[in-house]
Order: structure tokens, then sequence, then C-alpha cells
């Protein structure tokens, strides 16, 4: 079995080798492959804003969760303020639940971050010798008779074929991940929608509406105090003269 | 010679370089075909280093053809497995 690296090669120009056949004169055959150089530029450019749109969303998710840990957090404090300790840890085991997640979202997102750095950089260097190509294929037109020319244009598609090949698996790649990132977003969503891991961004959950109670009883409870205490004893007596 | 990591780039490299970059291939190969996935990304990540580090990189406008190619370092093994796969990691050009 042949190394790695000459089973790459063969790869990547398999891919490529179908654009030189093309064409029967080295004229068209410049054009075409550029044609399709351009193609795979707007492709790339696709694939960057895809990856952003799908990064934007696990952000969103982040803030979501972030949002309800911090909420939790409040209402373990609550719940174990007002003597509730089985609400208290309901609250944390859920946090601990939630961390978990958002943990593997943001390592998700770093993965989407090194996508996009990868894709930028490729399309960069694809740009560049798209440009070149072009200048290249404009002299090899002007200047050679055809047998030369094929000569030259083997040499430069092959260096373009290369890059395209390369671009093409980084937005594959990206693409991939990308999927993968989706699909877990989903998965969550799910679960929360599905009640499985309960909605921690809704309204009202049933810690939500214990620890409503227990707000309104103690807030009751207070004012009574209150109330008590400004009346007085002296007060009181007073009252009940009236 | 020319070397090119896909995700990365195309370097100059020395024929000393070029050969260490044949001993970590064939390490690499084995690696492979045992799927002992860590063992390859270790070597995928020493071949792009060794590139890196003792190559001079090309101009991006540069149209010269590679020598040799090397899988990006952080190809998994299943995304190796495509790579070399008839359906292949790479995308048919456009």
């Amino acid at each position: 079995m042949a190394g790695l690296m000459s089973r790459a090669s063969l790869v990547v120009k398999s891919k490529f080798s179908k654009l030189l056949d093309h064409a029967e004169d080295p004229g068209e055959t410049l054009d075409y492959s550029y044609e399709k150089q351009l193609e795979l530029l707007q492709n790339v450019k696709r694939g960057i804003a895809d990856v952003v749109t799908a990064k934007k969303r696990l952000e969103l998710q982040e803030t979501q969760l972030q949002q309800s840990l911090v909420k939790l957090d409040a209402q373990a404090r609550e719940a174990l303020a007002a003597g509730r300790e089985d609400l208290a840890r309901q609250a944390l085991e859920r946090k601990s639940g939630l961390q978990q997640q958002l943990q593997s979202l943001d390592e998700q997102t770093k993965q989407l971050e090194q996508q996009q750095e990868k894709l930028i950089a490729s399309e960069k260097t694809l740009s560049a010798k798209v440009e070149a190509f072009r200048s290249q294929k404009e002299t090899i037109k002007a200047q050679y008779s055809a047998a030369e020319a094929q000569v030259r244009i083997g040499e430069a598609a092959t260096g373009i074929g290369e890059q395209m090949a390369d671009t093409g698996l980084a937005i594959q790649r990206a693409k991939d991940k990308t999927e993968q990132m989706q699909a877990r977003a989903s998965a969550i969503d799910e679960l929360t929608t599905s009640g499985a891991l309960e909605d921690f961004t809704s309204d009202q959950t049933q810690l939500d509406r214990e620890l409503g109670a227990i707000a309104s009883k103690s807030q009751v409870d207070q004012e009574l105090e209150q109330l008590k205490s400004e009346l007085g004893p002296g007060e009181k007596q007073k009252e009940l003269k009236q | 010679m020319i070397v090119r990591v896909l995700g990365e780039g195309q370097f100059e490299v020395d024929d000393e370089v070029a050969k260490g970059l044949n001993d970590l291939d064939d390490q690499a190969e084995r690696a492979l075909e045992a799927g002992d996935e860590s063992q390859l990304s270790e070597l995928l990540v020493r071949m792009a280093e060794a590139v890196r580090t003792n190559g001079t990189r090309l101009p991006e406008a540069d149209l010269s053809p590679s020598e040799a190619i090397i899988p990006p370092e952080d190809l998994s093994l299943e995304e190796a497995r495509r790579l070399f796969d008839d359906d292949g990691l790479i995308p048919d050009l456009p």
C-alpha cells in the first residue's frame, strides 16, 4: 500500500484532471477552468456564510442556556432561604445538567470558529491563485502556439487544480461539521420542547410555581409583621377603643 | 521540493525534510491500516509541523504544482478513510 502522501496526491489529481480533459482547444480549456474557479470561489463564500449562520444559532442557544443557569441559581438560593432544600436541590441538579450542555456547545462553537478561519484562509489563497491564473491565461493565449500552450496550461492548471481540490475539501469538511452541530442543536431544542429536559427558558416551571407560592406566603407574613409593629400594643388599644 | 499540506498551503522544503516526511508517511499509512486514530493524528501533526517549521511558504499567487500532498493535520480516522475512498471526502469540482 502506498503512503498517505501519494494517495492524497492521486485523489487530488483525479478531482481536477477532468477539468483539463474538458475541451480540445487550449484556449477553451483555460476559459472553462477559469469559469469553474469562479464558481468555486462563490461556493467557498457561501460555505463561509453557512458556518457564520450555524455559529450564530449556537451562540443564541448558549445565551439562552446562560440565562437559565442564572435563573436556576437564583431559584436555588430562594428555595434554600425559604427552607425548601428539596427545591433547591432540584434547581441545582438542573443547573448541573445545563452546564454540561453549555460546555459542549462552547466546544462546538470553537470548532466552527476554526472551520470558519480555515475557509476564509482557503478563499484568500484560491482568490490570489485565480487572479494569477487569469493573467497567465491571457498571456498563454496571446503568445503561444497551440502545442506550446498545451504544456504551459498543464502546469498552470495543475497548480490551480490542486488548490481547487484543497478548497473543495475545506468546504466539505466545514459542511460536515456544520451539519453535525446543527443536528446537535436541534436535538437540544427538541429535548427542551418535548419536556424531556424541561423547557428552562419558558416563563413558568413547576419550580417557579412552588417558589412563587413560597414568596407570596412569605410576603404576606412579612407585611403582617410590619403592620403589627406599626400598630404597636398602644395603638392597638386605641384602635379598639374607637 | 514543493509540498502541500491540505487545508494549510504550499511550502518549499529541502531533501532532508522530504526524507523525514517519507518516514513519517510510512508510519502514518500503518496507523491508518491499523485503525489507530491517535497515532495517525500524531503523525499527521508531525508531518505538518516538519513542513511548517523547516519549509518556506510559497506566495499565495504561485501556481506551481506540488510534488507531495499531505492530508490535513486534524483529519479524523473516519475522514481519512473517506478521503481515500472512491466517493471521496473531496467533492467533485463544480
